[in-house]
């Protein structure tokens, strides 16, 4: 009963989206200030019954309905409870579901914090984000629908793929989605602006928040699915150019870029249109991303089960969302204003490099990741592409990116002083320079470019400090003077510095474990001995265990350091009972130095067990600089000229829609 | 400096970095790129020593030879020809007799694949869509489903 109530609250939702997608839009076409008005509690109420419809079919899954087709196949009576919730969002047709809660999440938000919008914008910011509710709504309903029951009802389901269950990944898609869907809002503002043909400062002013929110959220997203991959998946990786990454990567880009730029289009006027372009390419980025994990083209471990049905749908949903808006770019964006000058020394300046390169960079990702399709497609040619592409094209554009990237906080707006600049971070530039330096002398393996990785790591974050503390004048007032300024620096100009120093921590960590990485892989015998970075690894022998859903054999190592004892580590290879299936569990000895990262093997014929470990250098580095840049964005959103309706800014922007 | 002397920077910028990026694509995609094949494909055109490529199929049943140290050998078949690999190190969890595999690597004077990496099936009904087409096309009868990347990578 409950089920049906969640299908009828998901078809009601959709006819409450069409409403909210027509009705507001030709109100603010013909200025009828009523029609405009209905967008809001429409909005709160295509919100409410999507909240019904997820919770109706949440509810399925934690009471273990199987009369569910959709619960049937991907939960179990076993599973612990937060695989049972998770295991709403861990297939596709139920992530579809929470995909387009978000999506009426951020459309609800933006009704609710939007007061001070003009009501023409809002109407139609609001008609926007419900038209892509509409067609992903559709999209369940024809072909995804969770709602379905099976008769007769099967005594127990398939269970959830259990390298799936797992506390990071639980989490790991609703992030990613907030952080897709959240680039809607960005996108919903653009074509919303174009509709209007009018754009100004206000207007980046109103985006930014809600770019950074989608921001942060796609940033902790992606790194929880790095972090997951890497003590789940068994082979010691963090990232692997798989298509189905880059895809979530390339919104990523694409989003920091306008970050940034709509950062000089709110302080500066300027870059108008570039902004407006790159909001639409972000969202449309994210559909692509959307497309290729849905559509099953690509061979990746995100990829849901095949139906070409879907896969056609999802490919016309983005082709009329990326040509409609890029069609109606073209049409107007010629009657966008250009905005303020300034010299290409400047904190301008240095935001347009920055968004060159980074939109460049996603460029080389989009080529590499598309590639193999088109080549497939025109020549039957089979091909992959991997990592030393990417190595070759993204890691060349990202070393200016980094050089450039401190220099940038320093520069004035309109004209900036590049001398004055540098002599600031002369302490960075040595720092990392000296540390190069000692780079080269003493490590004597890795790649001979790895210190100039290292370094560039060390000059961001540097730069970083120095930017804080030139803020605050440390050195040429009293140091409690200085103190208090840091304290008292608008909280933007403190998630600056930070999401910048988390940047410096992500590049160490990524060059480290890239160079430097130790790997072992051998036969051990319980008893046997064997020397890894300095870590003696002693094999103690198997032993069988089991857990909730599986049964196990732990190996057990004694690692020592110099004598003393450091950690016990137990890599198991489990085999789950529903669905039957064997998973390895790696063994992690985690420290500021770097992982020990153990693997239990295949038994051996003649006794043992083959065995293969690692060192990982500094690899915690690069969740760490994640979650700095996810903590760095929560500070910058709370910055109270950040907050959309800001008082004082707010009665200027209320004039606006007057005319 | 003029509207004009400034666009024309900020174009130069873009367009060198553009021109860069666009260098560096070509550069990788001639040297970085690796083809499929399955066993067939190998029959009648073969590949020579050394060079890097994928080769997916079916791991053979009653091939798989574990336990041996850290050397594991099965053969990859297409059910038509077959091809016998080596691989060094811990296999990813779904490597199963029977089900889709990918290999990356390269020959040894010896006829014998060479593996540094091999990707396996996912859950049951799971095959590389690579696999699954080579297969087909050789009029082989597949499920479908999805892969798992970068397991038992080196």
């Amino acid at each position: 009963m409950i089920i049906e109530l969640g299908h009828f609250a998901l078809v009601l939702a959709l006819l409450v989206a069409i409403f909210q997608m027509v009705v507001p839009a030709y109100g603010a076409h013909v200025r009828d200030p009523r029609m405009m008005a209905v967008a809001e509690p429409a909005a709160m109420c295509q919100f409410g019954l999507l909240l019904v419809s997820f919770l109706a079919l949440m509810q399925a899954y934690v009471t273990s309905d199987f009369s569910v087709a959709n619960v049937a196949a991907n939960s179990h009576s076993t599973k612990p409870l937060l695989y049972r919730i998770s295991g709403v969002w861990g297939n596709h047709e139920g992530s579809m579901v929470l995909w387009v809660l978000i999506l009426a999440l951020f459309g609800a938000a933006v009704a609710a914090f939007g007061r001070n919008l003009p009501a023409t914008l809002k109407a139609n910011v609001l008609a926007v984000q419900s038209s892509i509710a509409v067609a992903f709504i559709l999209f369940i309903l024809l072909t995804s629908n969770p709602f379905l029951r099976i008769d007769p009802a099967p005594a127990d389901g398939n269970g959830l793929n259990p390298i799936l269950q797992d506390p990071a990944l639980a989490f790991h898609p609703p992030f990613l989605y907030a952080g897709y869907v959240g680039f809607s809002i960005a996108y919903s503002f653009a074509v919303a602006a174009l509709l209007d043909g009018r754009i100004d400062a206000a207007w980046a002013r109103w985006v930014r928040p809600w770019t950074l929110a989608a921001w942060m959220c796609l940033t902790i997203g992606i790194a929880m699915g790095s972090w997951w991959a890497y003590y789940e998946l068994g082979w010691g990786g963090w990232w692997f150019w798989d298509p189905v990454e880059n895809a979530s990567f390339m919104p990523w880009l694409a989003g920091t870029a306008l970050l940034h730029s709509a950062l000089v289009m709110e302080k500066r006027d300027a870059l108008k249109v570039w902004t407006v372009l790159l909001a639409i390419l972000t969202f449309s980025l994210s559909l692509m991303g959307t497309f290729l994990v849905r559509s099953g083209i690509l061979t990746s471990v995100h990829a849901f089960a095949v139906d070409p049905k879907r896969g056609v749908f999802v490919l016309a949903i983005m082709t009329l969302f990326t040509g409609g808006a890029l069609a109606l770019f073209a049409l107007r964006a010629r009657d966008l204003r250009q905005g303020g000058i300034f010299a290409p020394i400047s904190r301008e300046g240095s935001l347009v490099l920055n968004n060159i390169l980074l939109t460049v960079a996603c460029a080389t990702v989009f080529v590499g990741t598309l590639y193999p399709l088109v080549l497939e497609s025109l020549t039957g040619d089979k091909i992959s592409v991997g990592p030393p592409y990417f190595d070759w094209t993204f890691g060349p554009l990202m070393v200016p990116l980094l050089i450039v990237l401190p220099f940038g906080p320093f520069l004035a707006w309109k004209r900036g002083d590049a001398y004055a600049a540098a002599q600031r971070l002369a302490f960075a530039a040595v720092l990392a320079l000296v540390l190069m330096a000692m780079g080269w002398a003493f490590i004597h393996r890795g790649p001979a470019l790895a210190p100039f990785g290292l370094a560039l790591g060390v000059f961001v974050m540097a730069g970083s400090i120095s930017d804080l503390a030139w803020r605050a004048r440390f050195g040429s007032v009293p140091f409690a003077e200085a103190w208090r300024r840091l304290v008292g620096l608008p909280r933007s100009a403190i998630g600056t510095a930070l999401a910048h120093f988390g940047v410096g921590m992500l590049v160490i960590g990524v060059v480290a474990t890239s160079a430097y990485r130790e790997e072992r892989i051998l036969v051990m015998k319980p008893g046997e001995e064997v020397r890894v970075a300095g870590y003696n690894l002693t094999f103690r022998g198997v032993a069988p265990a089991s857990g909730p859903n599986y049964r196990e054999e732990v190996g057990v190592f004694d690692v020592t350091r110099g004598g003393a004892p450091v950690a016990r580590l137990e890599p198991s290879r489990r085999t789950y009972d529903m669905p039957p299936m064997p998973t390895t569990e790696s063994g992690i000895h985690p420290g500021w130095r770097g992982d020990l990262y153990v693997v239990l093997g295949d038994a051996q014929t003649a006794g043992g067990y083959a065995v293969r470990i690692y060192f990982n250098p500094f690899v915690r580095f690069i969740w760490l600089g994640a979650l700095v840049m996810f903590i760095a964005g929560g500070i910058s959103l709370s910055d109270r000229r950040l907050r959309v309706g800001a008082p004082g800014r707010a009665r200027r922007i209320a004039v606006a829609p007057a005319e | 400096m003029t509207r004009k002397q400034r666009r024309g920077v900020l174009i130069g910028v873009g367009v060198g970095v553009l021109m860069l990026a666009v260098g560096l694509v070509l550069f990788a995609l001639r040297d970085s790129i690796v083809f499929f094949h399955t066993p067939s494909d190998l029959a009648e055109k073969p590949i020579a020593v050394g060079q890097r490529f994928r080769l997916g199929g079916l791991v053979a049943d009653g091939s798989v030879k574990r336990g041996q140290g850290t050397k594991v050998d099965f053969v990859v078949t297409d059910t038509l020809k077959t091809v016998p690999v080596e691989y060094e190190g811990v296999l990813p969890d779904l490597f199963k007799e029977g089900q889709g595999v990918v290999a990356e690597g390269k020959f040894n004077d010896g006829g014998v694949f060479i593996a540094d990496s091999v990707l396996a099936k996912h859950d049951e009904n799971y095959m590389p869509p690579e696999v699954a087409k080579a297969l087909e096309a050789k009029g082989v009868k597949l499920g479908k489903g999805a892969v798992h990347p970068g397991e038992a990578t080196q």
